[in-house]
C-alpha cells in the first residue's frame, strides 16, 4: 500500500451572522484536549481569545498555547489553506468559520479539490431565538434556508433567548426544513468538543477502557468474531464538565470479523439511527483495514493509516445524545453478514 | 509661468463657455479658458501652439476600473478583438480556438526551459458558438509546462493538463460544480470560480493576487491612462496594506507619473469597525496622485456568472439566485459610521435585488445619520430598474453603469441571462439622467478595455457585438456620455470640485484629441485618436511614453 500522508480532517462552521459561531469556536478552542487545531476565521473581528492563550500575534496569524494557531483568510480561503501546509506547527484539525453570509456547503466542495484535506463536517449554527424569523427575511431568508440545509450536524444555540413554548415550535420547524441532520442544542455555544473532534472522543474512550464490550483477548480479528450479543455493553454519559447543555452516551463496539465497511458506514448515517459521531476501524471484506468516520449525516470510509500499533483492534465508537443510542439496532448493523 | 494652449477647439464642460481656443495654464492649474485676448489680461504667457490642429476635452476620468490591467500585459493576450497593449502595440483579436493555440505556441517556442508556465488572458468562448475549450487544446501547445488562460470575465480558467497535474486535479472522482469532467471522468481544464481557480492558476503562472497591483503593473497602467486621454483612474478594490500603499504613493509621486490613482479600500476581511479605522488611518496618508479614504463594498457577485442577486422572477435560464458577499447588517454598520464620519462609500451591486438592498440599508442608515452630501454610488447597477432610480434620486445617490457591458455581453444576457427585456435596460443611463442621477459610466478594466471614449461610444450607440442595438430607449447623448466620462465621473468620486471640466481654478487636465467627438458620427466616437495628455500642466506625448 502506497504510503500517503494522513488528510487533514476539517470541520466548517457555518451559520448566518450572529448565531453565535464565534463564540463555540472559543469554546472549543478551550476544551479541545490537547488537539493541536487551526482555526481559520473571516476577520478577527471579535473573536475573544484571552490573552493567556495568545502567544504571539504576526499578521494574520495569532499563535496561541498548546501549539494552536488561528489565520484571519479575509477573502482568500484557499490561500490560507494553503500557506498551512508550510506552517512549521502542523495542525491535527482544521476548524474553518465561514463568513454569515457564506454557503458552507460551497466551501465543502471546494475542499474536495485539496487533496491533503478532508471535509469531516458542516456543522450549521441556528439562534433558537432568531432563526425561524431570519429564514423569513427578504433579503437573507433564502441564504439561511441554504446554510440550513448544507449542514451535516445542526447546533441550536442561545436556547437561554428564547422561551419553552417558541423552542418547541423552532425545533419543529427546524426538522421540517433540515431533513437529514441531528440537531443538538446548546447554550453559549458549549457543546461536547468530542462531537466534532474525533480525537478527543477516542481520547475520552481510551481512558474508560470499561466502554469496551469485548475483552481485550476475544477481539483478534476471527471469521466469526466475537459474540456481540453476549457481551455486556457499557455505556457512559459523556458529562460536560463545561455545563453543555446536552448530554451525550457512548458505546465502544469491538468487531472482529470483516463486514462492507461502506455499506454500514452508510447505514450508520442513515439519521434513523440517531448517531452523531462514529469513529473507528473495521476490516474489509478483503481483509484491509478501513476507517470509518461519520459526523451526523456525513460519512466517510478510507484506508487506515499504516502506523496503527499492532494492538489496534476493529471496532467503532458511537455518540449520540443521551437516551438515543439504538444499541441493539447498532449492534445488528455491524454485525450483518454480507 | 504662464503657459497658454491653443487649439482647434476646446470642449470645457463649463456650460458658461462651452468652447473656447485657448487655454491658459500656470503652476499645473488651469488660469482661464476663453480667448487669446481674454486670458492675456492674466499677464505675461508663453503661446503653446503644438496642440494647434488638436480638440482638447478635461482629461477623462475613468471611475471603475482596476489598476491590476498592467500586470495582466505580462500574460499572453488571447482575446476576441484588437486590443492595446501599455507600449501602444495592438494585439490583433483571435477569431478561433485554433488561432488562440498557435499565439501560444509562438510565445512558447521563444522559452529556453522546459517548465516555466505559460499564461494568458482575456480569451472569451461566447465568441467561438460557446465552444468549450479543453485542456487537450491547450496541450497543444505545451505538455511539459503548465498553460493556463484566464477568460475575459474574470470568472473561468482553462488549463492544460501539465496544470491540472501539477494541481492535483488530473484525477478521476472530483465532484465540484466549477470543475466539469470529460467522459474519461478527469477534469476538462475548465475552471469555474476562485476557489477552483486559484489553486490551480498558481501553477500556470497565476500569481495568488490577481487583483492589486505591484510597481512595474502600476506604470504600465498609467502608459494606458496617457494612451486613452485618462488623467484620473479609480483603483476600485484593493486591500491596501502598507507596504502597498508605500508603494503605491512613491510610484505615482514621481515627477513623470502623469496620472492621479484613487484607490478605494474593499470591505472583505474586516470587520465593519476595522473597515472604518483603516480608512481613516488611509486617508490620512493621501496624496495628490495617490487618493485614498473611501470604502468600497460588495453587495453581490456577477450576472454572467450566475451569481447576482436578482430579484423575482430571477434568471431567465432558471438558474438559482445568486450569492450575498455581505450581511445585510454589516452592510448597515458599514453604512452608518461612513454617514457619521463622513467616509464616501461604493457599493457594487449587479442584481435588482441587490440594490434593493442598498437602497433600503440607506435608507435606514440616513435616518439615523442624516447627510446631505454623502454621493454613495451605486456601480455596476446593471440591474437598476425606473422605481429604484426614483428611490436613489430621493436619496442623493449616484450610479456609475457598465456601459461597455452592453457591447461584450449584451447578447448573451439577451439569449440566457436575464431575457430580452431585461436586457434591452440593462445599465439604463437614460433613465438615471432623466431622475436625475448623476451618472458615471465605465470599463471595469482589466475585464473589458480602459478607454473612456470607447465606453462613451457604448452608452450612446448600446451596439452588442453580433450588431443588434439592444435598449434604443435607454441611450444616451453624445454630449451627456462626454459628461459622464468627465464630470460626471468626477462627481462620483467627490473630485468635481478639483477637475472634470476646462475651467478657472481645477487641475490642469486634459486629454488631447486628433478628432471633435461632438461633430464625428457618433458612431465613429470609439475610433477617434488619442494624441496623449496633459495631467496638472505636464505634457505626455502618448508617442513618447
Ligand atoms: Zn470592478
Amino acid at each position: 500500500m502506497s504510503q500517503k500522508t494522513p488528510e487533514l480532517p476539517v470541520t466548517i462552521i457555518g451559520g448566518y451572522l450572529g448565531c453565535g459561531k464565534t463564540t463555540l469556536v472559543n469554546h472549543l478552542l478551550r476544551h479541545a484536549n490537547g488537539l493541536r487545531l487551526a482555526i481559520l476565521v473571516n476577520d478577527f473581528g471579535d473573536l475573544p481569545i484571552d490573552a493567556d492563550l495568545i502567544e504571539a500575534q504576526d499578521g494574520d496569524v495569532i499563535s496561541l498555547s498548546g501549539g494552536c494557531i488561528c489565520c484571519s483568510y479575509g477573502d482568500d480561503l484557499s490561500l490560507s489553506l494553503r500557506k498551512l501546509q508550510s506552517a512549521s506547527v502542523k495542525p491535527e484539525h482544521i476548524l474553518i468559520e465561514a463568513s454569515g453570509v457564506a454557503l458552507p456547503g460551497a466551501i465543502g466542495n471546494s475542499l474536495s479539490l485539496l487533496q491533503d484535506y478532508r471535509l469531516d463536517c458542516i456543522a450549521v449554527l441556528a439562534d433558537a431565538s432568531a432563526i425561524m424569523h431570519q429564514a423569513n427575511e427578504k433579503y437573507i431568508g433564502d441564504t439561511v434556508l441554504r446554510q440550513l440545509a448544507d449542514a451535516d450536524l445542526l447546533v441550536l444555540n442561545k436556547l437561554d433567548l428564547t422561551t419553552q413554548k417558541k423552542l418547541t415550535t423552532t425545533r419543529g420547524w427546524l426538522a421540517g426544513v433540515s431533513g437529514h441532520a441531528p440537531v443538538v442544542e446548546a447554550v453559549h455555544g458549549k457543546i461536547e468538543a468530542g462531537i466534532l473532534f474525533h480525537q478527543v472522543a477516542e481520547y475520552r474512550t481510551l481512558v474508560n477502557p470499561s466502554t469496551s464490550i469485548c475483552p481485550p483477548g476475544r477481539a483478534e480479528l476471527s471469521e466469526d468474531g466475537c459474540d456481540v450479543d453476549k457481551a455486556d455493553i457499557a455505556q457512559k454519559i459523556l458529562r460536560d464538565h463545561n455545563h453543555a447543555s446536552e448530554l451525550f452516551e457512548s458505546m465502544h463496539l469491538l468487531i472482529g470479523w470483516k463486514v462492507d465497511a461502506h455499506i454500514i458506514a452508510a447505514e450508520l448515517a442513515d439519521q434513523k439511527m440517531r448517531l452523531i459521531r462514529v469513529k473507528g476501524f473495521v476490516r474489509n471484506l478483503d481483509n484491509e483495514l478501513m476507517l470509518i468516520q461519520i459526523v451526523g449525516a456525513r460519512w466517510s470510509v478510507t484506508d487506515a493509516p499504516s502506523n496503527l500499533p499492532e494492538s489496534t483492534q476493529p471496532g467503532l465508537v458511537f455518540i449520540a445524545k443521551a437516551g438515543e443510542l439504538k444499541n441493539e439496532q447498532l449492534r445488528r448493523i455491524c454485525k450483518r453478514r454480507h | 509661468m504662464t503657459i497658454v494652449y491653443s487649439a482647434k477647439k476646446i470642449l470645457t464642460m463649463n456650460p458658461a463657455r462651452p468652447v473656447v481656443t485657448h487655454v491658459a495654464v500656470r503652476d499645473g492649474r488651469i488660469l482661464g479658458a476663453g480667448s487669446l485676448e481674454e486670458l492675456s489680461g492674466f499677464g505675461e504667457f508663453t503661446l503653446d501652439e503644438q496642440f494647434a490642429d488638436k480638440v482638447i476635452m478635461p482629461g477623462m476620468v475613468e471611475g471603475h476600473c482596476h489598476a491590476v490591467e498592467g500586470k495582466w500585459w505580462r500574460y499572453v493576450y488571447c482575446g476576441f478583438h484588437d486590443r492595446m497593449d501599455p507600449h501602444g502595440k495592438v494585439w490583433s483579436g483571435l477569431s478561433s480556438i485554433d488561432h488562440v493555440v498557435s499565439r501560444l505556441q509562438e510565445k512558447e517556442i521563444t522559452l529556453s526551459d522546459a517548465t516555466t508556465a505559460l499564461t494568458g488572458w482575456a480569451i472569451d468562448p461566447i465568441y467561438y458558438d460557446n465552444k468549450k475549450i479543453t485542456r487537450h487544446d491547450l496541450d497543444r501547445v505545451s505538455t511539459t509546462r503548465a498553460v493556463g488562460i484566464m477568460h475575459a470575465s474574470g470568472h473561468i480558467m482553462n488549463v492544460n493538463s501539465k496544470a491540472l497535474e501539477l494541481a492535483g486535479y488530473l484525477r478521476t472522482g472530483i465532484t465540484h460544480d466549477g470543475v466539469p469532467l470529460g467522459d474519461d471522468g478527469l477534469p476538462t481544464g475548465e475552471l469555474k470560480g476562485p476557489d477552483v481557480m486559484y489553486p490551480v492558476g498558481q501553477h500556470a503562472g497565476f500569481d495568488d493576487n490577481m487583483l492589486e497591483f505591484d510597481e512595474a503593473g502600476l506604470i504600465d497602467f498609467a502608459r494606458l491612462c496617457v494612451r486613452t486621454g485618462v488623467t484620473t483612474a479609480t483603483d476600485l478594490a484593493a486591500r491596501l496594506e502598507d507596504s502597498i500603499v508605500d508603494m503605491g504613493i512613491r510610484v505615482t509621486g514621481a515627477d513623470d507619473f502623469p496620472v492621479r490613482i484613487m484607490s478605494l479600500r474593499f470591505h472583505h476581511g474586516l470587520t465593519p469597525e476595522e473597515l472604518i479605522e483603516h480608512v481613516k488611518q488611509l486617508q490620512l496618508r493621501s496624496t495628490e496622485r495617490f487618493r485614498l479614504g473611501k470604502i468600497k463594498v460588495i453587495a453581490d457577485g456577477s450576472i454572467q456568472g450566475f451569481s447576482a442577486r436578482l430579484n423575482w422572477p430571477g434568471y431567465y435560464n432558471g438558474a438559482p439566485n445568486g450569492l450575498w458577499y455581505i450581511a445585510p447588517e454589516q452592510m448597515r454598520s458599514i453604512y452608518e459610521m461612513a454617514l457619521r464620519d463622513g467616509i464616501q462609500v461604493h457599493t457594487h451591486t449587479n442584481g435588482d435585488e441587490a440594490t434593493d438592498l442598498v437602497l433600503d440599508t440607506l435608507e435606514t442608515a440616513l435616518a439615523k445619520y442624516p447627510n446631505q452630501t454623502h454621493r454613495f454610488t451605486i456601480q455596476h447597477g446593471q440591474l437598476i430598474n425606473a422605481a429604484q432610480y426614483r428611490r436613489m434620486a430621493k436619496l442623493n445617490m449616484c450610479v456609475n453603469h457598465f456601459a461597455n457591458h452592453h457591447f461584450y455581453w449584451g447578447d448573451e444576457h439577451y439569449r440566457l441571462t436575464v431575457g430580452p427585456e431585461r436586457a434591452e435596460r440593462m445599465n439604463a443611463c437614460r433613465t438615471a439622467l432623466d431622475n436625475g442621477i448623476p451618472l458615471a459610466i465605465h470599463s471595469d478594466a482589466p475585464v473589458t478595455p480602459l478607454s473612456p471614449l470607447f465606453t462613451a461610444w457604448c452608452a450612446v450607440n448600446r451596439t452588442t457585438a453580433s450588431g443588434r442595438t439592444q435598449g434604443e430607449h435607454e441611450k444616451i447623448s453624445v454630449q451627456e456620455a462626454l459628461y459622464a466620462i468627465t464630470l460626471g465621473a468626477a462627481y462620483t468620486l467627490n473630485l468635481d470640485n478639483e477637475i472634470g471640466s476646462i475651467e478657472c481654478g481645477k487641475h490642469a487636465d486634459f486629454a488631447i484629441l486628433e478628432d471633435d467627438p461632438t461633430s464625428v458620427d457618433p458612431d465613429k466616437l470609439k475610433d477617434i485618436d488619442v494624441w496623449g495628455t496633459v495631467q496638472s500642466g505636464r505634457v505626455f506625448p502618448a508617442s513618447l511614453i
